[in-house]
């Protein structure tokens, strides 16, 4: 895929100048900073999906609102589009700068307005790091669910813009069921609140519709989430097993048995030995899978829970479950989870990350077809993966150095979509559309879904200004690639971990 | 393995349901979608030729393991909700019913939810699907019956209390909960500034209460989880034993505080956690319900409409008049909104709807 903006494919951008629109910013904006020259560009050519890069026209960094509302109403009456950037974590490349357009990047939004402990809510602004919450909810007792493994980098307002989710949003939802209320600069440069620190608001759920919505809708300047109670306790155990399939159908018995783990994540051999040769996490390198549940909540229940699902385990043909014994071996355990990616890449000259999503009984047969593809592909993959939820990220081991390898793991790539879509699944369970999976998206959606999707665009961006060439493509995009056959000719990089 | 489990009711009219519309839009003849006809107080009324969903019915798919369901609009909650009960499991959201033919679409339009939902969501919370009908008759997917996709924007929880003006939904799928293994309700008679700064204590711990709701004098509490932890909570809080039954009367208006032998209006206040008495002039104690902990309250009160919903949007709220239910129809039942916000649900309107045929006005007279 041509990760360029294609005007063709994409629609039609009206010609911009540079300098004309760089004169008209520092005129109209004063105070605002505006990059320009190529070597400050450079450093915000792509965000977490590195093998995507394209200089933006310009950059802008904005301190205040009203630096933000110019920015925009010049912006419209200019014709010139809108990348909005937050720490550029992202992994779908949905802060992939446009040539001709301007990256408005809010990094220094970076304040907590308010910790309120009482109504367990905290104001941000959206440059805010997702890790920064729950530290500064700590002393209060309370903290912010959703917890992405980028979340030491990550911002609050990017977690927003793709609906991000962590290990435990079976249990505590994902950023859309954690957001109160937000507040966004319209295209036209005007503000408006949406959602309320009540449980509800007035009118139509725009909160939900905006979130998720991967910069496309708006500019979101503040952002109000909700606070939990940290759990009274948390356990962990650790279940090996001598066959995937049998860990992937264990994953099911745990939640037949009534029991909502806090996290409930798995890991395939491969993924295994990665880790543990990087963490020294004690992990049963002779394993062919293994399952972390945790369970978190009042320290009876899960004393109770651990029982059941230890007998579970045992049931589904666990040859090995251990618990942690103390907080320390509990970290351990989940440190070689959270650092599998950068374990895997450390075996690989370069690795392919899915991010497709399946309904979980559907676990064991797609985790058997990747095997299969595997074989006939000639190459390794590493399964990691959020198995409560059935969000699956196949990593794909190859060497780009070598003739054509860089093509088959785009075609293994391309093929286990496809299996986790006629499993019933998505191609993006949280790391969003963005411009790597433009096209997938023919896959997934019918023309007159797409539609609908334009439609809403519509409503609030009519001249597509905000992120165009992201998230929904174009029928005419569609109807070039449509099949559903996907080429992501995205080339992987091995320094950048993932999870 | 998944399990459908059809019942000699089921039946799919999703191809009927979608003509309907189609001529609708050409003829441009606005549609009065119901269900079960239960929650009409809650809106405006429509005019236009009812469209029912009765017909489109049945549970499409349910796989506990998966806990996840996938049900037609036209089902009867009380249905669906067998259907979970039976397996164990249960709709986080608690919705209300206001008569037994309340059907899902109609929870999914209205977005009600019940005494569990500071606790445990809303029903938009649950939802993952949806299948809607557009106004061109065309049937849409949206969503789907997974955990987490976030492909595309977010059609299916756009659709939850959007009354029908956007689309029909013609089919859901739900996040589906487990039911707690041990519940118990009590009732602890303590004034109302005291309950409060209860409530906010106990928010920051992790106490299983899964409903609170104080009335003349008296909190009260539902505990559920495990039977270590509610059994533990239990002799930490002491109090009477309460009925659970106590919390479907609440969520049904069953109280005597909602009879209907009250000729003032009913109003829905729903206000931010922790938020202090409103002092509204000539509100007396006994006019006043909390349920959700203190961020819904209900009020019998004749008072201004803009002087009740001023005194909520400074506290961060906003008010909804349920009055028109006895036809006394003095406000408009939802809280205007900002100039801002409104010009943009018009322009979703007319995108989505630009002939104006679906449910017009039942939100709000533009929309
Ligand atoms: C190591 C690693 C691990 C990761 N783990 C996870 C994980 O576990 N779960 C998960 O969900 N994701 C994960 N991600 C992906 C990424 O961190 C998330 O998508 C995150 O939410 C992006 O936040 P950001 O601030 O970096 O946004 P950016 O990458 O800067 O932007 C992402 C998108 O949001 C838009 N955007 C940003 N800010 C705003 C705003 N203020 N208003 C409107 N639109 C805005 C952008 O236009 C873009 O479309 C991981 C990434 C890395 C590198």
């Amino acid at each position: 895929m041509n990760i360029l903006y294609d005007e063709r494919l994409d629609g039609e951008l009206a010609p911009t100048d540079k300098a004309e629109v760089l004169a008209d910013l520092q005129r109209s904006a004063p105070g605002l900073t505006l990059l320009h020259r190529e070597e400050d560009l450079r450093p915000f050519e792509c965000d977490g999906l590195a093998a995507y890069r394209v200089l933006p026209m310009l950059v802008a960094l904005p301190e205040t609102l009203e630096q933000v509302e110019t920015l925009m109403k010049r912006c419209r009456a200019l014709g010139v589009p809108v990348v909005t950037r937050g720490a550029g974590t992202g992994l779908s490349g949905g802060a992939l700068p446009l040539e001709q357009g301007v990256l408005l990047v809010m990094s220094r939004f970076n304040r907590i307005l308010d910790v309120d402990p009482d109504a367990r809510i905290a104001r941000l602004q959206p440059g805010v790091r997702n890790l920064a919450i729950s530290e500064a909810a700590a002393p209060y007792g309370l903290y912010y669910a959703p917890d992405p493994s980028s979340q030491i980098a990550c911002s609050i307002g990017g977690n927003v813009a793709e609906n991000a989710g962590g290990v435990h949003c079976l249990k505590y939802g994902l950023t859309v069921h954690n957001v109160m209320k937000v507040e966004v600069i319209t295209i036209e440069g005007e503000r408006m609140t949406l959602g309320s620190e009540a449980l509800d608001a007035p009118g139509l759920d725009l909160l939900a519709l905006f979130t998720g919505s991967e910069g496309m809708l708006g500019v979101v300047t503040e952002i109000t989430v909700k606070l939990l109670p940290k759990p009274e306790t948390a356990k962990v155990l650790m279940a090996s097993f001598d066959d995937v399939e049998k860990a992937g159908r264990a994953v099911g018995d745990i939640i037949a048995a009534g029991i909502i783990p806090g996290g409930l994540e798995m890991m395939d051999k491969l993924a295994i030995r990665a880790a543990e040769d990087f963490v020294k996490a004690g992990y049963p390198v002779e394993a062919e899978a293994i399952l972390l549940c945790e369970l978190d909540g009042v320290e009876a229940d899960v004393d109770d829970d651990c029982a059941t699902v230890r007998t579970v385990l045992e049931k589904a043909g666990a040859t090995d479950i251990r618990q942690a014994r103390d907080e320390a071996e509990r970290a351990l355990f989940w440190a070689g989870r959270k650092n599998a990616f950068p374990a895997v890449g450390r075996m690989s000259p370069d690795y392919y990350c899915m991010d497709g999503t399946i309904p979980r009984r559907e676990l064991p047969r797609v985790l058997k077809g990747i095997a299969e593809l595997s074989e006939a592909y000639g190459l390794r993959v590493a399964n990691v993966f959020h198995a409560g939820d059935g969000n699956m990220h196949p990593l794909i081991l190859f060497d780009a150095n070598r003739e054509g390898e860089l093509e088959q793991a785009e075609a293994f790539g391309g093929k286990i979509l496809e299996l986790c879509v006629e499993a019933g699944g998505s191609i993006t369970g949280e790391h969003g559309v963005g411009r790597e999976k433009i096209n997938q998206m023919c896959a997934q959606f019918a023309p007159s879904e797409l539609t609908v999707f334009h439609a809403v665009k519509a409503a609030f961006d009519p001249g597509r200004l905000l992120n165009p060439g992201k998230n929904i493509p174009t029928l005419a995009r569609c109807a070039e690639f449509g099949a559903m056959h996907v080429h992501n000719n995205e080339l992987p990089h091995p320094e950048l971990p993932r999870f | 393995m998944a399990e459908t489990r059809p019942t000699s009711t089921d039946q799919d009219i999703s191809e009927a349901l979608g003509e309907r519309v189609r001529r609708a839009a050409e003829a441009g003849t606005p549609l009065r979608i119901v269900g079960g006809d239960t929650k009409a107080f809650y809106g405006r009324p429509v005019e236009g030729e009812t469209l029912s969903t009765r017909e489109h019915r049945g549970i499409t798919s349910y796989d506990p393991v998966e806990l996840i369901v996938s049900v037609r609009a036209g089902t009867r909650l009380a249905e669906l909700e067998a259907a979970l009960a039976e397996q164990g499991q249960m709709l986080g959201c608690e919705p209300p019913y206001f008569g037994a033919n309340a059907t899902v679409g109609g929870m999914v339009a209205t977005g009600l939810s019940g005494p569990r939902r500071p606790w445990a969501g809303s029903v938009r919370d649950f939802v993952l699907g949806i299948r809607l009908i557009t106004q061109d008759g065309q049937q849409q997917r949206f969503g789907g019956e997974v955990m987490k996709n976030v492909a595309g924007y977010d059609l299916s929880r756009l659709m939850v209390g959007a009354q029908g003006t956007l689309g029909l939904v013609t089919e859901v799928s739900l996040k589906v909960l487990p039911r707690p293994g041990a519940r118990h309700s009590l009732r602890l008679e303590m004034p109302r500034a005291e309950a409060m700064a209860r409530l906010a204590e106990w928010g920051r711990s992790p106490l299983p209460l899964t409903a609170a709701a104080w009335h003349e004098g008296a909190l009260h509490l539902r505990l559920e989880g495990g039977p270590s932890s509610v059994a533990a909570t239990r002799e930490r809080l002491g109090g009477d034993d309460l009925d659970d039954s106590f919390w479907e009367a609440l969520r049904e208006q069953r109280l005597g505080f909602f009879s209907r032998d009250d000729a003032r209006p009913l109003w829905r206040l729903s206000l931010p956690h922790n938020t202090p008495s409103l002092d509204l002039p000539g509100v007396a104690e006994a006019d006043l319900l909390y349920d959700w902990g203190g961020t819904q309250r209900w009020l019998r009160s004749d008072l201004d409409a803009d002087i009740l919903r001023e005194a909520c949007a400074r506290a961060g709220g906003h008010a909804t008049c349920l009055g028109a239910r006895e036809g006394a129809g003095q406000a408009d039942p939802f809280m205007p909104l900002e100039p801002v916000v409104e010009k943009y649900h018009r322009a979703l309107k007319a995108q989505l709807d630009p002939k104006g045929i679906f449910n017009p006005g039942r939100l709000y007279a533009a929309i």
